[in-house]
């Protein structure tokens, strides 16, 4: 493989990582406030589509696509959509106390054919004359990369020559660990997270905590699935494109021990296995194989961490654990 | 002016009332005991104060204005802090991180400065802290020395602390006791929960006391004894009046050799335990709680695999069986009849959600080789404890979790005698319990003992355990520190050995 | 009067937990749930259809009993429900297994490869009965693997489970690209070509139908008469209590684990011999996943869930009727699916939770103005 080729791989790896990367900062922050959000993949698909039915309406409005605009529109449609399917999940497992595996399945079930039935139907429900559900004026907006990156050769391949939004993951996941480190904030969602009962006798709101926790966490979460749509696919949405890169945002969480820092390097790992298949030379049939390993190399993990048992490796303790006060 | 009053607080749980109508006033500058049975309320009147429950009815006043306590926010907002018997810490937090949780102020978060102030609190009223240690490596004490200063740190003017010396040595309390003056005379109001009346004598301005989740009264320590007290703890002067008959040919049934046991952090919770149980007696152990009773018991009914040491039962028939690595199942399938009325009622002798019924199989399913159950003798045996031992229930396919304390007692020991047993060991088995029901299980121990049961009593009640038992075994940090014959056994010298061990070795090195 | 002021909120009710409800509340409300989520339906599917909400209801219902679409609709019932037996007993031992789709397909892929490998050199029965053997003995392995780091060093099932779920998957692909070299998603009844399940009475299905209807009576027995049953509530109610009495937990949860991927293994079985006859990686279509909110919303009972399944089943088949009467996508009977799920979750509140509103209070604060 020459230079060429191993920068291609690499930024083809940080491009297939970078949902990923979304997916997992959104479900640390969320687990680390105690709450297992199984719906992190529905969450996804609406973040995605809702991205989409934004850019939708703005692209065919009409007026001149401004890149400015093409950009924010879908961003913040992404946002909300992301924002109110957390808050349903909220709603369900903080306030009305239900079982978080449960809800957590109801909402992929939910917004996985949610997106789904938009992206298949969307033209169909707004009578609207174009052929398919593309939006590439958007995705231009959104591929828009450093000028000068061309210009660098390799070092530009591999570093310069992605969209703004593979900054912005590892900006954000950057800025979760710092958070979840170093502040006062983080150290009371720990806390929540480890032992709610604690946090709540020494005064901190645990409800509001885990619900900020789990919206944020899943709005972050949502961008990964408009990057796949706006950057990745080239703003075409194609139904169960996304396939199961929310479980595999999931498995990250766990491999990357539920720091975002270490979930950087996880999704490009992840990334890499993804498409390492193009740049080795083994038989088709031996892609399987090669994808289910991230799903192995992630039980290992958690195999690992739970028989050494090192107390700051383990998943947040009340982890899936609904918290009622006056529990007795 | 009273820092803190409480008018007529009432708190129900269901159908159970916890507290009812209490009053109580602490003033600036003063140590208040509450002071009431296992069961009489006081926690649950403490977590009112402190935003954990929220009352039912009544008023709660700070500083003489009314005030909502709806979270625990609102307490430390009020500057009330709780010491709780269970801590509240998180466990792979350092010491500083644990402190300074839940802390709202305007001020950069930064631990370097917090952990100053941790020291300086600490050496202000002379407490040992690392701040950069992590809790999951600490002792009780120094996880109750973070929760302190915790309090503290956080500048409350009102301190709860629920029963703080349970998990304490001798001299941790004493230490305890003097850093609580010293708050006392830096004008600061400490509510101290307890049911031992030394402590409440040696270190409190009040008394206020709880019986039943009823206000009883309050009185100044200095004024009143201790006779005076526990009379209006218990309602009557207490004259227990508990049979007790001689022993008939006791012999050897239970020995236990050079027993040791160490936790799961590899601490010794049992160090060289060794002693005999005899038929037809009550052997009584005492201590204080979490000196290793509850795993001595456990040890023993096969509960604790890594158990190192010697325990031999010596049948009717004077034929030795080693218990050492036996499972219960494998105890039980030797052919010894060992019953065990665990601490843990809810959580261990039985199981909340099942019914009557379905609680007195626990023990005997497995009986026959059919794959399924056979729910006729237990219900007989449902039916039976019922009407013998007056379980005041719907019926037997009640949930045993909506029970009362008492008559989930009743069933529990009820269903270990209902297997004839020659070895019976009971912890805590009045714990919680009114005085009759508490009657009816003295009186079921002393039939068992009659019967020629070795019988094994773990209580914390000094009084009834001189009353009740035959000999007492006394049990001070894992180790025994004597054993005496109840019947001329003093109060002051089983409350001496209980306290006695570890200076003494200390004493010798 | 001024004292008054200075209080701090007033929380406006407060929550606590109830354990008497009776068993005609708990239906009462549960059946108000279900007909608001058929409401909230009904309008969702007026938005995007048009159509007025009696027809949307009589389509729905044509949909999962109209003419030629009972059996079907039946066997469907028949197929999630007997996942959802297979998930009940670990939830019952509070064991959360979410890996019921996996090992579902796990069960597919060995009948598959059966019917692939032995198809035609052995006589069809001996094939069909080394069939359900390696399907079942397939589930169990998927069930006992996190089973046994669960009871060994506590490792988090939830997790375990979930990724097994995609190892199971990209095997099935791996079998597909070797079973079928023209690269096709399916492998079909053109390659599967024994080992198909008889037909009874003339009619599809029956077998599997009647599989599952005494797979159903066998469990409810099993988890409330045999003593595994009973060691299962114990040690999901209190593991204290389980060791208390002897009960060797870890076996517990081992066995346990191996009756439900036997059970989810004999789906996969039913599934491809019985049904398609062909295999597919989306081929349990995430059944493992909606039945354990049926078996959840069934409180664990096995004859509870059949009204569960009818309910879920019904529905995606009356929303698939739906969208394909007004050209929409098919993913439209997860939408609805989703909205029912969440009302009968979030009922369980009023169930398990009672309201305290402070009324008394506020009217002593309304005298004192």
């Amino acid at each position: 493989m020459d230079v060429n080729m191993v920068a291609q791989f690499i930024s083809r790896a940080v491009l297939q990582g970078t949902p990923l990367l979304y997916g997992a900062t959104g479900e640390i922050i969320t687990e680390k406030s105690g709450n297992l959000n199984l719906g992190i993949p529905g969450i996804m698909y609406i973040g995605a589509i809702s991205g989409v039915i934004g850019g939708f309406f703005y692209q065919n409005s009409g007026s001149e696509v401004v890149p400015f605009l093409a950009v924010l529109i879908p961003l913040l449609c992404c946002l909300l959509g992301s924002l109110l399917t957390s808050l349903l999940y909220c709603f369900l497992t903080i306030t009305l106390k239900a079982n978080q595996n449960v809800t957590g399945l109801a909402i992929t079930t939910f917004g996985v054919g949610f997106g789904n039935f938009f992206g298949g139907s969307l033209i169909k429900i707004l009578k609207s004359d174009v052929p398919y559900l593309s939006l590439v004026k958007i995705a231009k907006a959104f591929k828009t990369t450093f000028d000068f990156g061309s210009d660098m050769g390799v070092f530009g391949k591999i570093f310069l020559s992605y969209g703004f939004m593979v900054y912005l993951a590892i900006i954000i996941a950057v800025i979760s660990g710092f958070v979840l480190k170093r502040t006062k904030i983080g150290l009371h969602l720990r806390a929540v997270g480890e032992n709610p009962a604690t946090a709540d006798a020494a005064g901190i709101s645990v409800n509001t905590y885990k619900y900020l926790a789990t919206c944020i966490g899943g709005m972050i979460a949502g961008l990964g699935g408009l990057f796949y749509i706006m950057d990745y696919s080239n703003g075409i949405w194609s139904n169960n494109g996304f396939g199961d890169r929310g479980w595999l945002a999931i498995a990250i969480v766990i491999f990357s021990i539920w720091k975002p820092g270490l979930s950087i390097v996880s999704s490009y790992l992840f990334g890499a296995l993804y498409i390492l298949f193009n740049y080795i030379n083994v038989p088709m049939a031996y892609l399987p194989l090669i994808q289910m390993l991230p799903y192995v190399v992630t039980i290992i993990v958690l195999i690992g961490t739970s028989v050494r048992k090192k107390r700051e490796n383990q998943p947040p303790q009340s982890l899936g654990l609904t918290y009622f006060r006056e529990e007795r | 002016m009273n820092a803190l009053e409480l008018k007529n607080v009432t708190k129900k749980f269901g159908k159970v009332v916890a507290n009812k109508n209490v009053n109580l006033t602490v003033k600036s500058g003063e140590i208040l005991a509450v002071l009431g049975e296992n069961g009489s309320g006081k926690t649950t009147l403490m977590n009112m104060i402190a935003g954990i429950y929220y009352p039912d009815e009544g008023e709660i006043f700070v500083n003489g204005n009314p005030v909502t306590i709806a979270s625990p926010k609102d307490a430390f907002d009020l500057h009330i802090g709780m010491i709780h018997q269970h801590f509240k810490l998180v466990d792979i937090f350092t010491a500083t991180e644990n402190i300074v949780l839940g802390i709202k102020d305007k001020k950069r978060f930064n631990l370097k400065d917090a952990e100053k102030k941790v020291i300086e609190i600490s050496s202000k009223y002379g407490f040992e802290i690392d701040p950069k240690k992590k809790i999951y490596e600490m002792s009780v004490s120094e996880k109750q020395t973070v929760e302190i200063v915790k309090v503290l740190y956080r500048g409350a003017d009102i301190l709860i602390l629920d029963e703080p010396t349970a998990v304490l040595t001798p001299q941790e309390t004493e230490k305890l006791f003097k850093v609580l003056k010293k708050m006392r005379d830096d004008g600061k109001s400490i509510i101290i929960i307890t049911h031992k009346m030394h402590e409440v004598l040696s270190v409190s301005d009040r008394v206020t006391i709880l019986r039943r989740g009823e206000y009883i009264d309050t009185v100044a320590t200095a004024e009143t004894n201790e006779a005076e007290l526990t009379e209006m703890m218990v309602g009557k002067r207490v004259s227990l009046n508990i049979d007790r008959s001689e022993p008939k040919n006791p012999v050897d049934r239970l020995v236990v050799n050079h027993l040791n046991l160490k936790n799961s952090e590899n601490v010794k919770i049992l160090d060289d335990v060794s002693f005999t149980a005899k038929s037809g007696e009550i052997l009584g152990i005492a201590g204080i709680a979490g000196s290793g009773q509850k795993e001595l018991l456990e040890s023993i009914a096969g509960l604790h695999t890594s158990a190192q040491g010697e325990i031999t039962y010596i049948d009717p028939q004077n034929k030795e069986i080693n218990l050492m690595e036996k499972t219960p199942v494998q105890i039980r399938e030797l052919g010894v009849r060992l019953s065990f009325v665990p601490e843990d009622r809810l959580g261990m002798g039985l199981v909340g959600n099942m019914d009557i019924i379905d609680n007195m199989m626990l023990r005997s399913y497995k009986k026959g080789k059919s794959m399924f159950l056979d729910r006729q003798p237990p219900k007989k045996l449902a039916k039976s404890i019922i009407d013998e031992l007056e379980v005041v229930t719907p019926s037997a396919t009640t949930p045993v979790r909506r029970l009362s304390g008492g008559n989930v007692q009743k069933v529990l020991v009820g269903r270990e005698i209902a297997s004839s047993p020659t070895v019976l060991m009971a912890a805590y088995p009045v714990r919680g319990l009114d005085i009759n029901s508490s009657y009816t299980i003295y009186n079921l121990l002393n039939e068992q003992k009659e019967n020629g049961v070795a019988v094994i009593f773990v209580g914390e009640d000094l009084d009834v355990l001189l009353e009740l038992c035959d000999r007492i075994l006394v049990i001070s940090s894992g180790t025994v520190s004597g054993i005496v014959d109840g019947r001329t056994a003093t109060k002051e010298g089983v409350g001496l050995l209980m306290t006695k061990v570890k200076g003494a070795k200390e004493n010798e090195e | 009067m001024k004292n008054k002021s200075k209080r701090t909120h007033e929380p406006l009710f407060h929550i606590s937990k109830r354990t008497d409800v009776s068993l005609k509340t708990g239906i009462i409300i549960r059946i108000v749930a279900i007909i608001l989520a058929l409401i909230v339906c009904g309008i969702v599917t007026k938005i995007f259809t048009g159509d007025n909400p009696i027809s949307i209801y009589k389509t729905i219902f044509d949909g999962a009993f109209g003419k030629g679409r009972t059996l079907v609709t039946i066997h469907e019932i028949a197929i999630l429900l007997c996942v959802s037996l297979a998930v009940t007993p670990a939830f019952r031992m509070k064991f959360w297994n979410i890996g019921a789709e996996g090992q579902v397909l796990i069960g597919c892929l060995s009948t598959a490869m059966c019917m692939f490998y032995l198809g035609g050199k052995i006589p069809d029965g001996l094939l069909m009965l080394i069939m359900a053997i390696f399907a079942i003995v397939s589930g169990i392995i998927w069930g006992i693997i996190p089973a046994f780091f669960k009871a060994q060093w506590g490792t988090n099932e939830t997790l375990f489970t979930l990724m097994m779920n995609y190892v199971a998957i990209q095997l099935i692909e791996y079998f597909l690209k070797i079973a079928d070299k023209s690269g096709s998603n399916v492998v079909g009844p053109d390659l599967l070509t024994h080992g198909w399940f008889p037909t009874l009475f003339g009619t599809n299905y029956l077998l599997n139908i009647l599989i599952v209807a005494v797979l159903t009576v066998v469990l409810y027995i099993y988890l409330k008469y045999s003593k595994h049953g009973y060691e299962i509530s114990v040690v999901g109610e209190s593991e204290n209590t389980a060791r208390y009495i002897g009960i060797n937990v870890k076996k517990v949860i081992i066995r346990t684990m191996a009756l439900s991927g036997a059970i989810c293994g004999l789906a996969g079985l039913l599934l491809v011999g019985g049904a398609s006859h062909s295999i597919d990686s989306n081929l349990a279509d995430g059944r493992g996943f909606t039945a354990i909110m049926v078996s959840w919303l069934a409180k664990f009972n096995p004859f509870t869930m059949i009204l569960t399944t009818l309910l879920i089943v019904f529905l995606e088949r009356g929303a698939d009727e739906v969208s394909s009467k007004f050209g929409l996508n098919s993913d439209f009977a997860q939408i609805l699916t989703g909205i029912i799920l969440f009302f009968i979750i979030g009922c369980e509140f009023f169930i398990n939770y009672k309201i305290n509103f402070n009324h008394k209070k506020r009217a002593q604060v309304k005298e004192e103005k």
